[in-house]
């Protein structure tokens, strides 16, 4: 995003936090969003962490091939990289390129079909109603399947190490359960927070200034993943310099 | 009544709009004519606020509205009915849910008290029983006729279609314009249509501008239309060589 969008896109985010007309209709949008973010994301976000659970276990214990190094390190690595970076950082990948297109390319439509126009017209707060019940879902629903994503993660690598037998199931244990810094949940959570927000606004707002036809949309919904993308990473960076 | 005053439009250096003035009544049909690119479908947004001229003002009953911010504007958006040329229906929402939008949003009433507006609304544009169908289920006039008991279900004082009979055949564009005339009559709502259809122009025209190079060029009934002299409109009204033969007979 260059100035010009970033300006336009604090500008929208201040129409997004006007207050609601009628919060009733906006807390079962919010529910709607979240069934959408959540639940409708859970079995990928499932599948995902498991298996890059598993990896990661199969490639520590690849790397750490020296006698001087007990094999419990395998599991106390996996779990901190786990829960410091790969589940918050993939989840929220993932979830760009998952829910940021179909955001984007939902409120596109809605601005080419005239039905954003419609919402302004009756005197609706167009940004207000569309946007902020999928940000407040994000901002929710990404910490919980990152928690989720934690636990997988963890679980995978200890399928993945055990059935190998590149670790023992008594080593893994005992090296995620030895000198776990519980502050390292709260990074992540701050993280997810953090990723749940871009994941959600960034593509509303692609998707809210979208001119032309199904082209535009499409192209819309294309940048919407790549901004949303390199932003989570930049965040990232920012987030684990301020926080570690 | 909606008036306005000397609206200038601009879209980087193409000026569309050129200082356009008009008075619009309530209980008529006013049209705003004109060819592809003259600036009326601008105009249109200028006075709902989906555009912000850059000089002139658009007054609604002598309330200013031009240069209201967004939630000044929500009192006098609520009184606004507005038909879109795409109808604009929500798509994840059944006719019925389209029409008591609104509703929702802005009324205190119980389920079934909307829901007895949305079927008299509904009713009323002869769509009674289509409550749960999808606008995807829809042909175009029955789409449009929805976005019209949508317009009306909040008892709109100002009422505005663009393009109303965009992509109907022409009996369908007929029933669509009596709606709209009948509507304005029985509500003596202000109705301002945006429409390039000559059927339109001569069935319901009780007032009419026509709008060339983004200057209002002439303004009148559908009445006196037929008889103008002026070449720009009637190279526009009589365009086909149809109506050229039929112009004498008007």
């Amino acid at each position: 995003m260059n100035f010009t969008n970033f300006g336009k896109y604090i500008l929208l985010l201040k129409a997004v936090f006007r207050r609601p007309e009628k919060t009733k209709i906006y807390v079962k949008a919010i529910f709607q969003q979240m069934d959408f973010i959540g639940v409708g994301s859970l079995g990928l976000i499932s599948i995902i962490s498991t298996f890059i659970g598993a990896v990661m276990t199969l490639q520590i214990a690849f790397q750490l091939v020296s006698d001087f190094i007990p094999k419990t390190i395998i599991g106390s690595v996996n779990r901190d990289s786990s829960i410091l970076e790969l589940s918050p950082t993939i989840t929220a990948i993932v979830l760009a390129g998952k829910i940021g297109s179909a955001i984007s390319s939902e409120i596109g439509t809605m601005r080419v079909t005239e039905q954003i126009d419609a919402l302004e017209i009756m005197g609706i707060n167009a940004p207000g109603y569309l946007i902020l019940p999928k940000i407040i879902a994000g901002i929710t629903m990404v910490p919980i399947l990152v928690i989720i994503s934690m636990v997988l993660s963890i679980g995978g690598g200890y399928l993945g190490g055990t059935l190998s037998g590149a670790v023992s199931a008594a080593e893994y244990v005992q090296g995620i359960t030895t000198d776990f810094n519980p502050y390292t949940i709260v990074v992540a959570l701050t993280k997810a927070f953090v990723f749940g927000f871009i994941i959600t606004s960034v593509p509303a707002y692609e998707g809210f200034y979208v001119k032309g036809g199904a082209l535009e949309v499409a192209q819309a919904s294309t940048k919407a993943v790549v901004v949303s993308c390199i932003s989570i990473l930049a965040c990232d960076y920012i987030v684990t310099q301020l926080l570690l | 009544m909606i008036e306005i005053k000397d609206i200038y439009k601009s879209f980087g250096d193409n000026e569309v709009l050129k200082g356009i003035s008009g008075k619009f009544e309530a209980g008529v049909t006013n049209l705003i004519i004109g060819g592809s690119g003259s600036g009326k479908t601008t105009l249109l947004k200028c006075m709902i606020g989906l555009h912000q001229p850059e000089q002139g003002s658009v007054l609604y009953d002598d309330r200013e509205f031009t240069h209201l911010n967004f939630e000044q504007r929500i009192e006098i958006r609520k009184e606004i009915g507005m038909l879109f040329q795409g109808s604009a229906l929500f798509d994840s929402m059944t006719v019925e849910e389209n029409v008591m939008f609104p509703l929702n949003m802005f009324t205190d009433q119980v389920r079934s008290e909307k829901l007895d507006r949305v079927n008299f609304c509904l009713d009323r544009v002869n769509l009674e029983g289509k409550n749960k169908l999808f606008p995807a289920e829809l042909s175009g006039g029955m789409k449009k006729r929805v976005g019209i008991a949508r317009a009306i279900a909040m008892n709109p004082k100002y009422l505005f279609c663009d393009e109303p009979n965009s992509g109907l055949d022409p009996k369908t564009s007929i029933v669509i314009d009596e709606l709209i005339k009948e509507l304005t009559e029985e509500y003596n709502t202000t109705t301002i249509v945006v429409t390039h259809d000559m059927n339109s122009v001569m069935g319901i025209g009780d007032y009419i501008i026509f709008l060339h190079e983004g200057k209002k060029f002439w303004e009148g009934s559908n009445k006196e239309i037929a008889k103008t002299d002026i070449e720009e409109l009637n190279d526009f009204v009589f365009a086909s060589r149809f109506m050229k033969a039929a112009k004498g007979k008007f």
